[in-house]
């Protein structure tokens, strides 16, 4: 890598820092700046950029990353139970075991490509979410979810006298709780360092092989290359990413349930990373955070919030507004996002990046020839 | 024995419905090449058609209650009673099996519009791009369905005449405690016919033929000077038809809900590919198996062997097979290994 470009990545991924690490100031204008809210974003953006290494690059289309999402909250909470409630140790923890299924998993459905990769990956889920919903509720605490109890072992916090707790247990990294803004710095923090290793990982030698195999595999089984090593090397690292999100959503809130596995919900990422921008390195963070940001603006209306917020028209426009808005938001927010799901795939299959891209271009003044390059190649 | 064959016949009408969905699933998959994630929307739509036309029957009008003599009592008594007395109840006693009449043109009209407005614009485009437009738009109808129908189960009844249980056990000679809820072998009887139908009509009727020689090579059949893309256009309806009425005559068997049809549609693909992408024989025969073998599963003596496997059972066997013969259980060699 040239000196250029060293610098280039440098600049990005500062900015990019910056970005994130400035979100409560910039977002509140539009009613986003609150911990709550902000950590959502950058979890599933952290998570979205996972599956971005496994979609974006390899092409390789996965049903079932919820899954891994689902063990790391399992993994980070049973943490919390025996080890104490520092977040150290149990992001470690559901890293590592995130990544133990997915080479597992991963070693299985990697066997086969295209829509079987797809069904296989989806089985698998299926198989996880309903285990932890039957059989493995010693495990999972069932449809209750699993949560801290005062009367768990906690070794480590009873080690260092602060087994008794007054009030409600809280996560926290040396002493500093991880809720509110601590919380979210400390997921943001962890987003840009994943970001940068994404990047990396985009940029090295590995990634070039990736994307070799998503635009021809065949061709490279011919010229006496083994891609499935490097395909597994993916879907592990993706699924390290999902255990860290899953992680973090039960460190931001110590409860974890089975529906965090469901198949909608990795349809969800599915879709942030597609209405971002598959392949693109901002693209799935970007996607992420319209998906929960809309999310929660959609689903805090209702009949009434609609009509008041609408009042500033006549008011037969309101009523018929009202009328025709309000199957989409509140409890009816899975519409839009279906909806949301189709327009995009239909009409801008390369995102929200390639929007962008295809807005410059007509900006742009017309260079003679090879101008076609659009941010979603880049 | 007798718990054998009782499992074996609680399999079959689990197995006929993912039967049919697989049917129609392979169908769209080997005329088509779209592998359809809405399909088992498709299956929701139809239980929803019973539901709605049972409402539409029961459209009631408040009548003075005269059984009642102490005060001003009122109940609520459908228009079809109130107009044709007992023949009216009948009717609205049947309104599961009726409603396949009109399932039958709302599934052919929905299919063809499906494909029509949105499936044709992506026949050329990746598989990946494919599963995740039919995703979307079974994501659009659920909701859209719990919009007007709301979140919970709404049971159908069996018309009153086939409420009770055969006693399979008395004709076979075996023991009389084997017995059988009418509707579940109705249910079977049923899948079994519409199963033979859709054989019969592709491989008897020059249509069938026409269709059966694209699903080989659709290229020559173009290049004959037969308009195939039309063809394929009215399979697709028939394959929403064949799945909306397995979503009808399953209402009473399982209240419908919103989301009945993404539970149906997940195992139905693992069935698709236990049986072998593109084989119409493979998917009937996986499905009943499939049916089977999670019915054996959920037998007491087997879970306390194995506990959870009735949960995961199907899906094992799928990664199993998957893993073992990659083109499924019938599936030719050369299609979408």
């Amino acid at each position: 890598m040239s000196k250029k470009d060293l610098s280039v990545e440098y600049s990005t991924i500062l900015i990019f820092a910056l970005a994130i690490l400035t979100m409560p100031i910039w977002l509140s204008p539009i009613g986003a700046g609150y911990p709550d809210l902000l950590q959502k974003f950058v979890i599933y953006g952290i998570f979205a950029v996972g599956f971005n290494i496994l979609f974006g690059l390899t092409g390789y289309l996965s049903f079932g990353h919820a899954a891994f999402l689902g063990i790391g909250s399992y993994a980070t909470v049973w943490s919390f139970k025996l080890l104490g409630m520092n977040v150290i140790p149990a992001v470690i923890f559901s890293i590592i075991l995130a990544g133990s299924f997915a080479a597992l998993i991963g070693y299985i459905t990697l066997r086969r490509s295209g829509i079987y990769f797809s069904i296989l990956t989806l089985a698998f889920a299926q198989m996880c979410y309903n285990l932890a919903y039957s059989v493995l509720t010693p495990i999972t605490n069932g449809e209750t979810g699993l949560r801290v109890l005062k009367t768990d072992p906690r070794i480590f916090d009873h080690l260092f006298g602060r087994g008794q707790v007054d009030g409600p247990l809280l996560t926290d990294l040396f002493g500093i709780h991880m809720t509110g803004y601590p919380g979210f710095y400390f997921c943001a923090i962890l987003l840009i360092i994943t970001y940068y290793i994404a990047m990396r990982i985009k940029r090295s030698p590995f990634g070039m092989m990736l994307k070799a195999i998503k635009s021809n595999q065949t061709r490279m089984n011919y010229t006496g290359f083994n891609t499935r090593p490097y395909l597994q090397t993916a879907f592990i690292i993706s699924g390290m990413y999902a255990g860290l999100a899953g992680s973090l959503l039960a460190i931001t809130d110590p409860l974890a349930g089975a529906e965090r596995m469901q198949w909608t919900a990795s349809g969800e990422v599915v879709l942030m990373t597609i209405l971002g921008g598959v392949g693109t390195s901002l693209g799935p963070v970007l996607g992420a955070g319209l998906i929960k940001y809309f999310e929660n603006i959609f689903s805090s209306y209702n009949d009434n919030t609609l009509h008041a917020a609408l009042s500033f028209m006549p008011d037969w426009l309101n009523d018929v507004l009202t009328i025709i808005i309000s199957p989409f938001v509140g409890s009816g927010w899975h519409l839009t996002l279906g909806a949301l799901f189709m327009i995009i795939i239909i009409f801008l299959p390369g995102g929200i990046m390639e929007g962008m891209g295809r807005i410059i271009q007509i900006f742009k003044p017309n260079k003679p020839g090879g101008s076609t390059k659009t941010a979603s190649q880049g | 024995m007798d718990a054998i064959l009782l499992q074996v016949l609680n399999g079959l009408d689990k197995g006929g419905a993912y039967a049919l969905i697989a049917l129609g699933l392979t169908l769209i998959f080997g005329t088509l090449g779209i592998v359809n994630f809405a399909h088992g929307a498709l299956f929701m739509i139809g239980a929803f058609c019973a539901v709605s036309f049972n409402k539409l029957l029961t459209f009631s009008i408040k009548v003075k209650d005269e059984s009642i003599t102490f005060f001003d009592a009122y109940k609520e008594v459908p228009y079809l009673e109130v107009w044709w007395g007992d023949t009216g109840k009948a009717i609205i006693d049947y309104s599961v099996p009726l409603s396949i009449l009109i399932a039958i043109p709302v599934m052919l009209l929905v299919g063809i519009i499906m494909e029509r407005g949105l499936i044709r614009h992506f026949y050329k485009r990746t598989h990946a791009d494919q599963i995740l437009v039919t995703f979307g738009l079974a994501i659009v109808l659920q909701e859209i369905i719990k919009h007007f129908f709301g979140a919970n189960p709404i049971p159908q009844s069996a018309p009153e005449i086939v409420a009770g249980s055969a006693a399979i056990g008395t004709w076979l000679g075996l023991s009389d405690n084997l017995v059988y809820p009418w509707w579940r072998l109705i249910y079977l009887g049923f899948s079994l016919s519409v199963i033979a139908a859709v054989f019969a009509f592709l491989q008897l009727t020059t249509f069938g033929m026409v269709v059966r020689a694209g699903m080989h090579d659709r290229e020559t059949v173009g290049l004959l000077g037969i308009n195939i893309e039309r063809r394929f256009t009215i399979v697709f309806g028939l394959a929403a038809v064949v799945s909306g009425l397995a979503g009808v005559m399953y209402t009473p068997i399982l209240p419908p809900d919103y989301h009945i049809g993404m539970e149906f549609l997940v195992l139905s693909f693992v069935v698709v590919v236990v049986g072998g992408m593109g084989s119409l024989g493979g998917a009937v025969s996986a499905g009943f198996l499939l049916g089977i073998l999670q019915s054996f599963a959920s037998m007491n003596e087997i879970k306390s062997l194995i506990p959870g496997i009735d949960q995961i059972i199907i899906y094992l066997v799928a990664v199993v097979i998957l893993l073992v013969r990659p083109r499924g259980l019938m599936g030719r060699k050369g299609v979408m290994e």
